[in-house]
């Protein structure tokens, strides 16, 4: 499902004197559907940048990033929006969103631009909800004003309401309480069994241990010159 | 898919000084485009060679009609142009005052776009006006009074009623958020995202706010010196940002 090869990546800074970092050096995984990849390896390696070439945020200079038939490195603008409304998912680690939307609202929006019915998506939106324990009196409030933990939980709520073929998780279970994690983990073997690729960085060693299948060390990707 | 927008080579000179050079993009159904860049860099120029109110020097702009498929707007005849603005185009100026009549009531202002396109039917007009003052959050009560007697966060919402009571299907937006302090922005983004969503709008919105466009545009363009100088999806260009400019303006911004 999800194909890295080649992969290369560094940030020039033109406003620091054109300083060129590069940070990834021939970076190849792949991920297959049902199966859960754990990105590691120490703070700098490398791990979020990976993911944010996954999900499209950062452009990549070589390589390759198929995700399902399309090679996200190469794709319109268009159709890697498609992408992500259809196939590829990412929990990050902060919610973002327009202010005073309101919290069921948030959750239900990737499904409402997928066209699915205002029943189907607000219902499945109670649901997660509900399996994350946000107190039903806040739904109707804007999460902006929320809890650091019960922000995550929302994101994460917003993140599984649509079954996507292929998922990023960024550190999704750092900042909740045993219980939330444990309905957290649940989701994502949930979603493995339901046959979803998953890339996922986990700090949370006894989380990683009980999800991921295999490993991935990014420390294999630095480029020799930078480390 | 047929873009719904197919801008060739766009130039607009001010006699020896660059307005907008060589711009070329397509945008598609459903698509919200952002355009940034700082004062004088081309990014109103642009958005008014493309609605119409400046002609350009060179360039084509190919909008798919629906009666006729794509046709190149600038070899319209001036009625036909007129007509696209009155129906399937709408245009939110920065300033309401510019995009509304100040003398005449809320009601009479998104009432008049209806009647332009041939509503005649008292009761019918005035049932639209009203529905549509409710979907912009003004209470159906203020339907007689005049714009002058509203907030400028009001009056914006108004001059937003104004334009898509007609069911356009692109909408130009210059600085829509501008002027206005931050928590009827906030508003106002919400509410446009919602249209734009539920009305299957594409539009293109120029402003200076990046946070405007991160919360409402997917795709980005940013222009500087009538140039554009880097496109992308938002996420991306805010975030791995490749031109020195758009480093510089992106770096710039203060946090809250």
């Amino acid at each position: 499902m999800i194909e890295v090869q080649g992969l290369g990546k560094q940030f020039t800074l033109h406003n620091q004197g054109g300083a060129v970092i590069p940070v990834l050096e021939g970076a190849a995984f792949s991920v297959a559907p049902g199966e859960c990849v754990a990105l590691t390896g120490k703070s700098g390696a490398g791990k979020s940048t990976v993911m944010r070439i996954l999900y499209g945020n950062y452009l990549a200079q070589a390589g390759s990033v198929m995700i399902g038939d399309i090679d996200l490195t190469r794709a319109e603008p268009r159709e890697v929006l498609a992408l992500r409304r259809e196939t590829l998912g990412y929990v990050s680690q902060f919610l973002r969103v327009v202010p005073r939307v309101p919290t069921l609202e948030v959750v239900a929006e990737p499904l409402l631009a997928l066209g699915a019915e205002e029943q189907v998506a607000f219902g499945r939106a109670q649901t997660l909800l509900s399996r994350l324990r946000i107190p039903e009196t806040l739904w109707s409030l804007s999460p902006t004003t929320f809890s650091g933990g019960e922000q995550q939980r929302v994101n994460i709520a917003r993140g599984f309401a649509h079954a996507y073929p292929a998922l990023l998780l960024d550190e999704p279970t750092a900042s909740l309480d045993a219980q939330n994690r444990e309905t957290v983990l649940t989701l994502i073997e949930e979603a493995k069994a339901g046959g979803a690729a998953i890339v996922g960085i986990f700090h949370d060693l006894e989380a990683r241990n009980r999800v991921a299948d295999r490993e991935v060390d990014v420390s294999a990707f630095t480029p020799r010159a930078a480390a | 898919m047929t873009p719904l927008l197919d801008v060739q080579s766009l130039t607009k000179s001010y006699g020896g000084r660059i307005g907008c050079a060589d711009v070329s993009f397509r945008l598609y159904p459903g698509e919200v485009l952002g355009i940034v860049g700082e004062s004088g860099s081309g990014k109103s120029t642009l958005l008014n060679c493309l609605a119409g109110h400046l002609a350009p020097d060179a360039g084509e702009i190919i909008f798919d009609t629906r009666a006729e498929g794509p046709r190149d707007v600038l070899q319209m005849s001036e009625p036909e142009r007129r007509m696209l603005g009155r129906t399937d185009w709408a245009f939110v100026h920065q300033n309401p005052r510019d995009g509304l009549r100040m003398r005449i009531s809320a009601g009479g202002n998104v009432g008049e776009r209806l009647m332009a396109v041939g509503a005649r039917h008292y009761g019918e007009i005035r049932e639209a006006a009203t529905d549509w003052l409710n979907r912009v959050e003004i209470s159906g009560d203020r339907i007689d009074d005049r714009p002058a007697a509203f907030s400028g966060g009001m009056q914006q919402r108004l001059q937003i009623a104004r334009n898509l009571v007609t069911g356009p299907r692109l909408v130009f937006m210059d600085e829509p958020t501008g002027g206005l302090d931050v928590s009827v922005q906030a508003r106002l983004l919400d509410l446009i995202r919602g249209l734009v969503r539920r009305m299957g709008l594409s539009a293109i919105v120029v402003t200076h706010d990046l946070a405007v466009v991160r919360l409402l545009a997917d795709r980005l363009m940013v222009m500087k010196g009538g140039h554009v100088i880097e496109t992308g999806l938002t996420d991306q260009v805010l975030d791995d940002p490749q031109a020195p400019y758009t480093q510089l303006l992106v770096s710039s911004v203060l946090q809250v």
